[in-house]
């Protein structure tokens, strides 16, 4: 049987990172769902995943979290970004898009370009 | 940045002692609520929908294990978790925890005293900046077998202006200069050095200056650098010393600086380092002799500071370069058939000497104890297992994982070796200054040794290195205990324990094959001290002393009232007269300090060439060659062979005569009659200036070989000259008779300084003391070696002593079995102590191969004993056969009084 691939490394946290700089602070369901419905299949399964994570950025201050209000008036756990996390965000998205660019130009070579 | 911060964030969670447990709990179930929701909105039945949410989530267990690791560090949660039970279960079982502390204390403690000691020689040698660039510049000649035979001046340019050093500096070797004018003349060791010394050795004055590097005054500057303790001493530590003139062999020199407190000089002994007065000299013009590309001096030692960043081997390379360019320039100078090499020898080396072997012997046979002490107490634990098979079996059943019960038990080995480590540190220093008296004051380096934070370093390095590699094997063995088995066999004298039973009697075997290792060690180096001590020197050491005197030597040498020999022996005899008048005296001799039995570091030697054979100095071989008076063979009980000794008629004006001895004989002449044969020896003697040719030497007559140069070297070939040819300024005064041994310095003085009361006398010593002082070293590391395989001796027992008892106590129920079904008990006795003495051969068996390794490698250190002499083998083995079976005894006999009711009642 042919597992799925893991997330890449960072990739996650590059997400996390990124949903809550376009959506404002959301709640751990919150930002899964939204990774789910973004990148599809990856996160589908082992949604709990998360949550280690979101420990992890806020050990490292790229995140912050307090108790509030749901939209349906439950209590949950708000995650925002901090500024430090929306300076890592932005170093990380310039590093992805180098890597991509690059990886992208490698894989677009044909034989004539080198000849 | 990032991660540093979060690990602080975790370290203060861990220390608070704070979870977020509850946090993930209630985050989950919000997260579950929401997507439970959602499912119901897209249609699923509620239970359907939790379900889905729940699955959706993934394994919560596993999800509340990564949040609680990422929220603390789990590795040192665990760590401490793990240390706190181990403190627990150790307290539990003081017995044993005291033992096995006992033991490792023991281990380490010895391993380290050692390894301070060896910290101090070995490793840090020399205590100048940027050591690894010094390095000592030696000439041989081995095409005539001379090793050392000095450096001439132009030679000595040649190296400062190669460009492969920084700078390159002669020394003088120490020796000895009276400074008069203060209450009691006193000799003091100095060195004569060229102005660049200090700035080689990289180390400047705490007081004044050292010389200046770039004086090129042709003879002695007339400057003089004083030590620290010099200064104290005799100065009062006043600060206005600078500019200060002292009367040294009648010259006057003008003090210039005063080195730190800590400042030793280089040399591989004490004497050599405890310099007190360095004075500055060119090495040519007076008193020196004119700079001559051939006229080497022995006693001089070229120091170098190699350029930076250059390597010995690079270094050696391009000198022997200018070597081989230098032996095409000047083929007068350097014979080919001499073969003439310039070495580099880095200075580190150079300054520890021969102690090296001795000291890694000692620090072979400690790490052999140690590793002993660790084998017994990874025994100890394997013994504890078995105890703790129920807990052991009950913590896996309640779904222990086996690294989590390995790391359990290796918190516990760790905390048993650390808190050994930690003892036998602690009692190491609280019994520094009683240890450093076992050790001879001629070890190098003897006042650096101290135990500081490396050492402490090294202490806890090795109990962290022994307690993982020696606990890890128990505790791999004991994690591995068959559940069901344990469980259900518990209470009954469980026999599953192969595999410990088998790993014990592995640690056994090991431990008696060490222990034999180090008995075989500790024989031989006893045999050879005893030979040595037993062996006939050749010499009548009884109720000889020896004082000793030093004749100024200034600088110009008409103002030399002991220039010639006939001038000094005016003095000589005067000396001889009065000597023989103080008390109990029966004879008296005097000699230079090579004429000293076994009481000087450095022979003086001296090219020998031989007429009609060798013609320059450059090719001849070099011989020992003391001077004494008439008295000399008569009162050290040395026989004449063939010929005559010197009379006292053989005088300056006379024909120089000389007696060789036995080796010499067969070495220089062999199957020839050495009688009327004509030598010449070079000259050299501080101070004297002479253009005229030395004069053939006839030898006179042969006498038989003594050991006085080394105890273990029974024939070194010598040439003797009379001290009414040939003066020294060193003088040993001999008497022989009931002496008081603390009256005699002070007569001697008393009677030399009523003739010339500038000369100093000191040094009383009984030829006894100077016999058993030249053996020190060698006692010193065989009485360690001793003690070390006495110890491992008492460890191997103790081991076999457990592991039979531990073997005896597993088949109780078998013996019991047995003698209930008629067994006699002197069966069971032999069955045990067959059991021991298996073990005991095994052990013996790997332990004579290791030995056998060993002992070739020491050969070195061996005296008239064979390395795989087979008396000592044997004796040996014998005694480690003799232990084991007196260990086995104890528990063979509780085997053979096993009651077969009780035991089989109780099961």
């Amino acid at each position: 049987m042919k597992e799925k691939p893991d997330v890449p490394q960072g990739t996650l946290a590059l997400m996390v990172l990124k949903t809550l700089d376009v959506l404002g602070p959301k709640h751990g369901w919150g930002i899964a769902r939204r990774i789910e419905q973004i990148s599809g299949e990856l996160l589908a399964v082992n949604q709990g995943t998360l949550y280690p994570l979101l420990l992890k950025l806020e050990h490292e201050g790229s995140i912050a979290s307090e108790w509030g209000a749901s939209e349906n008036n439950r209590r949950a756990r708000f995650y925002r970004l901090t500024a430090a996390g929306r300076k890592q965000l932005q170093a990380e998205t310039r590093g992805w898009e180098q890597t991509a660019a690059i990886v992208a130009r490698f894989l677009n070579i044909k034989a004539e370009d080198v000849a | 940045m990032k991660s540093l911060r979060r690990f602080f964030v975790r370290l203060s969670n861990l220390a608070m002692g704070r979870s977020a447990g509850q946090r993930l709990q209630d985050e989950i179930a919000e997260h579950l609520a929401f997507q439970t929701e959602e499912n119901v909105r897209a249609g699923m039945a509620p239970a359907e929908a939790r379900r889905q949410a729940a699955l959706k989530l993934g394994p919560a267990e596993a999800i509340r294990e990564r949040h609680h690791a990422e929220y603390s560090i789990p590795l040192i949660e665990n760590l401490l978790h793990d240390l706190k039970y181990a403190v627990r279960v150790l307290l539990r079982s003081p017995g044993f925890a005291l033992i096995a502390i006992a033991t490792m204390a023991l281990g380490v403690g010895a391993t380290t005293a050692i390894y301070s000691v060896i910290d101090a020689t070995l490793l840090h040698p020399l205590p100048y900046p940027n050591p690894t660039e010094l390095v000592r510049i030696q000439d041989d000649l081995p095409g005539v077998g001379a090793q050392g035979v000095g450096i001439s001046v132009p030679e000595w340019r040649d190296l400062q202006s190669s460009g492969i050093f920084q700078s390159a500096a002669i020394s003088g070797t120490g020796a000895n200069v009276n400074l008069t004018g203060s209450t009691q003349p006193l000799r003091l060791s100095f060195k004569q050095v060229t102005p660049n010394y200090f700035a080689v050795l990289g180390v400047d004055a705490q007081l004044g200056r050292t010389f200046d590097p770039h004086d090129n005054t042709p003879g002695y500057n007339l400057e003089v650098v004083i030590s620290d303790g010099l200064w104290r001493r005799e100065f009062g530590a006043d600060p206005r010393i600078i500019g200060k003139a002292l009367r040294l062999d009648n010259d006057v020199y003008y003090v210039v600086g005063v080195m730190p407190r800590g400042f030793r000089d280089q040399g591989a002994t004490s004497d050599e380092q405890n310099v007190e007065l360095w004075l500055g000299a060119g090495f040519s013009g007076v008193p020196f002799d004119p700079p001559q590309r051939n006229h080497r001096q022995r006693s001089r030692v070229v120091l170098a500071r190699l350029k930076p960043g250059l390597a010995v081997a690079t270094a050696q390379g391009r000198l022997d370069a200018l070597v081989a360019s230098l032996t095409k320039q000047y083929p007068g100078d350097y014979p080919a058939q001499t073969a003439w090499t310039v070495r580099l020898i880095p200075l580190s080396e150079t300054v520890v000497g021969s102690i090296r072997q001795s000291l890694i012997l000692l620090f072979g046979a400690v790490a052999l104890v140690l590793l002993i002490s660790c084998v017994n107490v990874a025994n100890l634990l394997l013994a504890r297992a078995s105890g703790r098979g129920r807990e052991i079996a009950i913590r896996q059943a309640l779904g222990a994982q086996r690294t989590r019960l390995i790391r359990q038990f290796l918190a516990e080995s760790l905390l048993l070796f650390l808190l050994g480590g930690i003892a036998g540190f602690g009692i190491l220093f609280f019994t520094r200054n009683l240890l450093l008296q076992l050790i001879p004051a001629s070890l190098p380096h003897l006042n650096d040794i101290s135990i500081n934070w490396g050492v402490l370093a090294f202490a806890l390095a090795i109990s962290v290195i022994a307690g993982t590699v020696f606990g890890l094997a128990p505790a791999f063995l004991m994690s591995r205990f068959d559940l069901v088995g344990t469980l259900r066999q518990e209470g009954r004298g469980s026999s599953g324990s192969q595999e410990r039973s088998r790993a014990r009697q592995i640690l056994v075997v090991s431990e008696l094959a060490l222990s034999l290792v180090l008995m075989v060690v500790a024989s031989l180096l006893l045999r050879s001290f005893w030979d040595l001590f037993q062996v006939s020197p050749g010499f009548n050491p009884d109720r000889v002393m020896a004082v000793q005197t030093w004749l100024p030597g200034p600088n110009d040498p008409t103002a030399d009232k002991y220039l010639t020999a006939t001038q000094e022996s005016v003095l000589l005899r005067e000396i001889l007269r009065r000597g023989r008048t103080l008390p109990g005296v029966e004879e008296v001799a005097l000699g230079d300090q090579d004429a000293l039995p076994l009481g000087h570091s450095r022979p003086g030697r001296l090219p020998l060439l031989r007429e009609g054979i060798e013609t320059v100095d450059n090719q001849a071989p070099v011989i020992d060659s003391p001077i004494v008076s008439p008295e000399y063979f008569h009162l050290l009980g040395m026989a004449v062979l063939r010929g005559r000794v010197f009379s006292d008629h053989d005088l300056e004006d006379t024909p120089q005569v000389a007696v060789i001895n036995e080796a010499a004989a067969r070495t220089y002449w062999p199957n020839q009659d050495p009688l009327g044969k004509r030598v010449r020896l070079r000259l050299d003697t501080r101070g004297l200036v002479s253009s005229a040719p030395p004069v053939w030497t006839t030898v006179v007559g042969v006498i038989a070989d003594a050991r006085t140069e080394s105890l273990a070297d029974a024939a070194i070939p010598q040439i003797y000259r009379s001290l009414y040819q040939r003066p020294s300024k060193g003088l040993a005064i001999f008497l022989r008779g009931q002496l008081d041994p603390s009256a005699i310095s002070s007569q001697v003085r008393a009677q030399i300084q009523s003739i010339d009361p500038e000369l100093p006398v000191f040094q009383a010593e009984t030829l006894g003391d100077v016999v058993s002082t030249s053996l020190s070293v060698r006692r010193f590391s065989m009485e360690m070696v001793a003690f070390f395989a006495g110890t491992a001796l008492l460890l191997a027992g103790l081991g076999i002593y457990g592991t039979i008892s531990f073997l005896v106590n597993e088949q109780r129920r078998e013996i019991a079995i047995r003698l209930a079904l008629g067994a006699q008990r002197g069966t069971i006795l032999k069955m045990v102590l067959q059991r021991g003495l298996g073990l005991a051969a095994a052990g013996a068996g790997l332990g004579v191969a290791g030995a056998l390794v060993v002992s070739h490698l020491m050969a070195g250190l061996l005296y008239g004993v064979s390395p795989t002499d087979l008396p000592t083998f044997a004796s040996v083995t014998l005694v480690l056969a003799a232990v084991a079976l007196a260990a086995s005894c104890i528990p063979a006999l509780r085997a053979m009084r096993v009651d077969p009711i009780t035991t089989l009642h109780a099961e």
